[in-house]
Order: structure tokens, then C-alpha cells, then sequence
């Protein structure tokens, strides 16, 4: 794990510095003396050797010193912060669906294999992978949002609700400042987001959780489980399906990771402000100390999410035994 | 052994040992693809889309580039039958033409991933240790990012527009190649025919990619062909994003990106192109699916 962090921060650090664009020319404006330059070029250190600016990176970095942002002037880190709570609400939703509809639909398709709802959710399955979530966002868009009125159009709440931040989960917030208004419009909100950026793992999660049940089916204490007289509803659910879930976890977890690069895509076709949203402008602005705080946050939250899905598949499978 | 294979026998000039060669296994791979029903539907969109693209010219009513302010915002009719964009131009024509660029996005970032990750993988199965270590570190490294994001920094390196968001999805894409070839050569080196192939002399680089490399094309093929529809819609993204195609490029992904604005007065700009992408990604996952369940008998159903 550290080794991979490493990693990352060489890969930041190496990519910030041959990004074209000198940070002190950006800093400063087109109309810069030499001298000035000269001077901010000294200040932030670009004029030493690049293993002590590498260095330099990496220490005030695990202090949580980024740099300032060239478009609003504070600290890199700090808008990073303010982001993140979107996306992981965001992201947490999608999962969320993802599963709830995965997972059903793909031990029902086992379960009635070759049947037209086999055959139905398999072709949902197929066309859900291959739908780019940009296209998949507008087209919810449009349809719940502009032609239907259900539901809003981007955006986090309704107009005139004003919602305190604690933890910046917005829902989280409304429950415990206990202001039910606030938590419907945050709710209405994020359903076409979170569908849209649910739709790929919950494709995916439902072809895996539909070929691990087939293959469990098969198997021999499956057929003891049944022959001892247990009820089809307790096979199912003890017996197979919690042995189908161990491969489940797995692409969930695998799928949580990929929820980030979506989450840049959902977030700029729902215009929510996450750490997606701020990737893009920080980019587009050539707002690199933002960029590189985005960058090592998620590569930082992909690193513990695949421990994570480890330690769980440990815990679920006791045949697994890390040293 | 299936049907339609033979055998050839051919004497090493000057010893006693006899080479025996498969001939004849891609025609009989082909026939056994096209039982699959899924690997059928997905070679004729593909076959389609391709013509689609060679003719873009002669098929397209309109040309995709010229603008029209008297046919602005059209809803699609018999003379426009998906309607016209902000700029009155023909969404038809502009679709067919970017058929073009998402084949070349598709094949090209796929080319990009295979041939490095190809490489970087068999070089790391097979030389081991030191070796080893970085091609995984690396790997490991490059997939702890949101391939959104290195895919967004690449393009910010090169500097944005459609060849660079290929090299940059083609790059970010690397390290899947990397890990499948890597890890099917670690299985392979220790058979008797690498170690054949040793003994009477053969070069590392003979070795690796005269007898090992053919061993693990299967995997590959699968990984290549269902890679393409990926490839097409990162691509998209990063136009969609605006750091790939430019205007007023004729690109599905740039497309959408422009009908955003007017999705809830002109819900054609963005539906169509996008359809067009999920109708191509389609095909080749189909194909995919169907050369995996004929490559490798272990995930079918999968």
C-alpha cells in the first residue's frame, strides 16, 4: 500500500511539472517582470533541483498543504474538503441502487434460468454496460426532469432552502438538524444521479450475483441443504446465496473504484458541486494545485477502498487467511 | 482437437526431432463463432457501423460541418430525420460522420493500451524479480487512479483535442493488458515448451514472443474486442468533458456535450448520438461475449 503511494505522489508530482504552463507565469499574469517572476519562481521553490522540490512536495502534502488555488485564492486542500462530501454522498447512493437492484435481479435470472425474465434482464444488463453514464444522465434528465416534472434538474436542493452544513452529506445534515423539508428536496435530487451513475455496477453486479448463483446452485451442499428438508427460501438465502456473494464483493468493491471517474461525468451533467465537478474546472482553469489535491484524495480513497473489499472477502470467505 | 485442423510435422534440419504444427485453427475458431448468436448480432453492427463509416461521404444527406441559420433547432422530419442542432446542421449526417472517429478512437486507444501493456506484461512474466516488481508496481499505481482523472491529466500534458484524448484513454487502459498478459505468462514459462524452446538455444525475445505470446492471444483477443467499446465511450467522455473533440468536429461525444444545452427545448441534439455510441459499445461487447464463450470454455455464462 505505501509503495503504491509513493507511486501516486511521483506520478502527481512528475505530471504537475511537465503540464504545460509555469505555476509562477500563471500566478502572475501574462504582464510579469522577469524580476517578479524571478522572485515568486524562488519563493515557491522552482529554482531548486527536483528531488528537493519533490521532497518538499511530499512533506508539506502529508500536512495537508497543497498549495492555493489560483481561481479562488484559498487553500487546495480545503476546496478538496468542501467537495468531498458530495461525491461520497453521491457515490454512496449510487451503490446503494446499484445493489438493491442488482442483486435481486440476478438471483431471480438464476433462479429462473432461460426464463423471459432471464433473457429480459440479460439484455437490460448488456445495453446498462454499454450506455455512457453522460448519455444515460441526460437522457433521465430529460425525461423525469423536463418532459415529466417528477423530479428536478440538477442541482443539490430546491430554491429557498437553506441547509446548514455539519458533516456537508446533505442528507445526513437534514436528518440531524431534523428538517424533513431539506431531506425530501436533498432525496429528490439525487435519484436521477444516482441512478445514472448506478447503472454500470448495477449491470455488472447483477451479472455476476446471476452467474455465481448458477454456479452455487450446482452444487453439492446445495442439493444436502434441500435434501435435509430445508425450505427453498432458507437454501436460497443461507446456503447459496451468502457462498454467491463472495465474488459479488469483490466487483462491488472493484466497481466503487470506477464510482469516482464516473462521479466526474454525473456531477458536471447534474451540476453538483463534487470532487468530480471541481477535477474538471480546476483543470479547465489550469488550476493544477487543486487538480493534484483532487488527484492523491481519490487515488488516497481507491487505495482504502481496495483494502477494504480485502478484508471483507477475509471476513467472508473464511478459506481466505491474510498473513 | 477440432474439425477442419491438421497436422504438420516438419523435421528440424540436421537432428531427430520433429516440430509439429496446428494448422488451420482460425477458420475453425470463425466457424465456431458464428454458432454464438451474440457474436453474430455483434459482427453485423460492427460490419455496419464500419461501412457506415468508410462511406460517411456518399451515405451522409448533408454536409456535417456547414452551418445553416435558417434550418436552426429542427425536430426531426422526413427532410431531417433526426432533426438539426443549434447550428442547423443535420444530426443524421453529423452521426454518420462520426462513426469515423469513434472506430479510430476505439481501434486506435486499444492499439495504444495493447501493445504497451502487451509488452510491459510479457516482460515482466517472464524476466521475473526486479523486473517483476515494477511492472506491478506500476500497474498497481496506475490503477489507483480514476482513469477519469489520468486520463484527464494526459490530455491536460498533450494539450486537448481527439488524438490526444485517444493516446490518453489508450494509456489509462494500459495496465489491464499489463496484468492479464503478465499473469498468463507466469503460468506459462514454467511448461515443458518454454523450456524446450531454452534448451535448443532460442533467444529471450524468440522465446517470449515467438512461444509464448501466441499462448496467450486468446485472452487477449477477448480483452481487445470488448476494450474497443470502452475505448469509445472514455473517448466520448473526455470530448463530452471538452477535452477531446473540438468543434465543430462531427464527434458523438463532443455531439452530446452541445445538446446539453438545449435538452429540454431540442431533446434530439443529445438523444441520437448517444444512442449511436450505446448501439456501437453494443456490438463489440457482443462479439466479446461471444469470442470469450468460444476462446475460454471456463467463463462462459459469465
Amino acid at each position: 500500500m505505501i509503495p503504491v503511494l509513493i507511486g501516486v505522489s511521483i506520478f502527481v508530482f512528475v505530471g504537475m511539472h511537465i503540464v504545460p504552463g509555469d505555476v509562477a507565469t500563471l500566478l502572475l499574469g501574462d504582464k510579469a517582470t522577469p524580476e517578479s517572476l524571478a522572485r515568486l519562481q524562488h519563493e515557491l521553490g522552482l529554482d531548486q533541483p527536483v528531488y528537493v522540490q519533490y521532497w518538499r512536495f511530499i512533506t508539506k502534502a502529508l500536512h495537508g498543504d497543497f498549495g492555493i488555488s489560483l481561481r479562488t485564492r484559498q487553500p487546495a486542500w480545503r476546496e478538496v474538503m468542501w467537495a468531498l462530501p458530495m461525491t461520497i454522498e453521491l457515490s454512496i447512493c449510487a451503490i446503494i441502487v446499484a445493489i438493491a437492484v442488482g442483486i435481486p435481479v440476478g438471483v431471480l435470472a438464476a433462479l429462473r434460468q432461460y426464463s423471459f425474465f432471464d433473457s429480459l434482464s440479460m439484455v437490460a444488463v448488456l445495453i446498462g454496460v454499454s450506455m455512457p453514464i453522460f448519455w444515460t444522465g441526460l437522457i433521465l434528465l430529460m425525461l423525469f426532469g423536463g418532459t415529466l416534472h417528477w423530479l428536478p434538474i440538477g442541482g443539490i436542493l430546491d430554491d429557498g432552502i437553506i441547509l446548514r452544513q455539519i458533516t456537508g452529506i446533505h442528507l445526513l445534515d437534514a436528518l440531524i438538524l431534523g428538517d424533513l423539508k431539506a431531506f425530501n428536496s436533498a432525496a429528490r435530487h439525487l435519484v436521477l444521479p444516482s441512478i445514472a451513475l448506478g447503472s454500470i455496477p448495477m449491470a455488472t453486479i447483477a451479472r455476476m450475483t446471476r452467474s455465481a448463483m448458477l454456479e452455487i446452485l450446482r452444487q453439492d451442499y446445495v442439493r444436502t441443504a434441500r435434501s435435509k428438508g430445508l425450505s427453498e427460501r432458507l437454501v436460497i438465502i443461507r446456503h447459496a446465496l451468502r457462498n454467491a456473494l463472495i465474488p459479488v464483493v469483490t466487483v462491488i468493491g472493484l466497481q466503487l473504484g470506477l464510482l469516482l471517474s464516473g462521479a466526474v461525468l454525473t456531477e458536471t451533467v447534474f451540476a453538483l458541486p463534487g470532487l468530480g465537478r471541481l477535477a474538471i474546472t480546476s483543470l479547465l482553469a489550469r488550476d493544477y494545485a487543486v487538480v493534484q489535491a483532487v488527484v492523491i484524495v481519490s487515488a488516497l480513497m481507491i487505495v482504502v477502498i481496495n483494502l477494504a473489499v480485502d478484508l471483507l472477502y477475509a471476513y467472508l470467505d473464511p478459506r481466505i487467511h491474510y498473513t | 482437437m477440432a474439425a477442419g485442423e491438421e497436422v504438420v510435422a516438419k523435421k528440424v534440419p540436421g537432428s531427430r526431432i520433429e516440430v509439429v504444427q496446428r494448422k488451420g485453427t482460425a477458420p475453425s475458431l470463425f466457424r465456431r463463432l458464428l454458432r454464438s448468436k451474440s457474436a453474430i448480432i455483434g459482427l453485423v453492427i460492427i460490419l455496419g457501423i464500419t461501412v457506415v463509416a468508410i462511406f460517411a461521404q456518399q451515405i451522409a444527406p448533408y454536409d456535417p460541418i456547414k452551418q445553416s441559420f435558417i434550418r436552426q433547432l429542427r425536430p426531426p422530419s422526413a427532410s431531417y430525420p433526426l432533426g438539426t442542432d443549434e447550428f442547423g446542421r443535420d444530426i443524421l449526417s453529423r452521426i454518420i460522420h462520426g462513426a469515423r472517429w469513434a472506430l479510430l478512437a476505439g481501434i486506435l486507444a486499444d492499439s495504444i493500451a495493447l501493445v504497451l501493456g502487451v509488452t510491459i506484461g510479457l516482460i515482466g512474466g517472464y524476466y521475473g524479480g526486479r523486473v517483476d516488481a515494477f511492472v506491478v508496481w506500476l500497474t498497481d499505481v496506475m490503477l489507483a487512479f480514476p482513469y477519469l482523472l489520468l486520463a484527464m491529466i494526459v490530455v491536460a500534458i498533450f494539450g486537448p483535442g481527439i488524438r490526444n484524448a485517444m493516446i490518453a484513454v489508450g494509456i489509462v487502459y494500459m495496465p489491464q493488458y499489463a496484468r492479464l498478459v503478465r499473469g498468463t505468462v507466469l503460468s506459462l514459462k514454467e511448461k515443458e515448451f518454454v523450456e524446450a524452446a531454452r534448451a535448443i538455444g532460442a533467444s529471450s525475445f524468440r522465446i517470449m514472443f515467438r512461444h509464448i505470446l501466441p499462448n496467450c492471444v486468446a485472452p487477449i483477443i477477448v480483452m481487445a474486442t470488448l476494450a474497443v467499446g470502452w475505448a469509445i465511450v472514455q473517448t466520448a467522455g473526455l470530448s463530452f468533458l471538452g477535452l477531446g473533440a473540438q468543434h465543430p468536429m462531427p464527434e458523438w461525444g463532443a455531439m452530446l456535450s452541445g445538446g446539453r444545452n438545449y435538452m429540454l427545448s431540442a431533446w434530439w441534439i443529445a438523444t441520437f448520438p448517444g444512442l449511436a455510441i450505446v448501439v456501437t459499445v453494443i456490438g463489440f461487447n457482443l462479439l466479446g461475449d461471444g469470442l470469450r464463450d468460444v476462446l475460454d470454455p471456463y467463463l462462459r455464462g459469465r
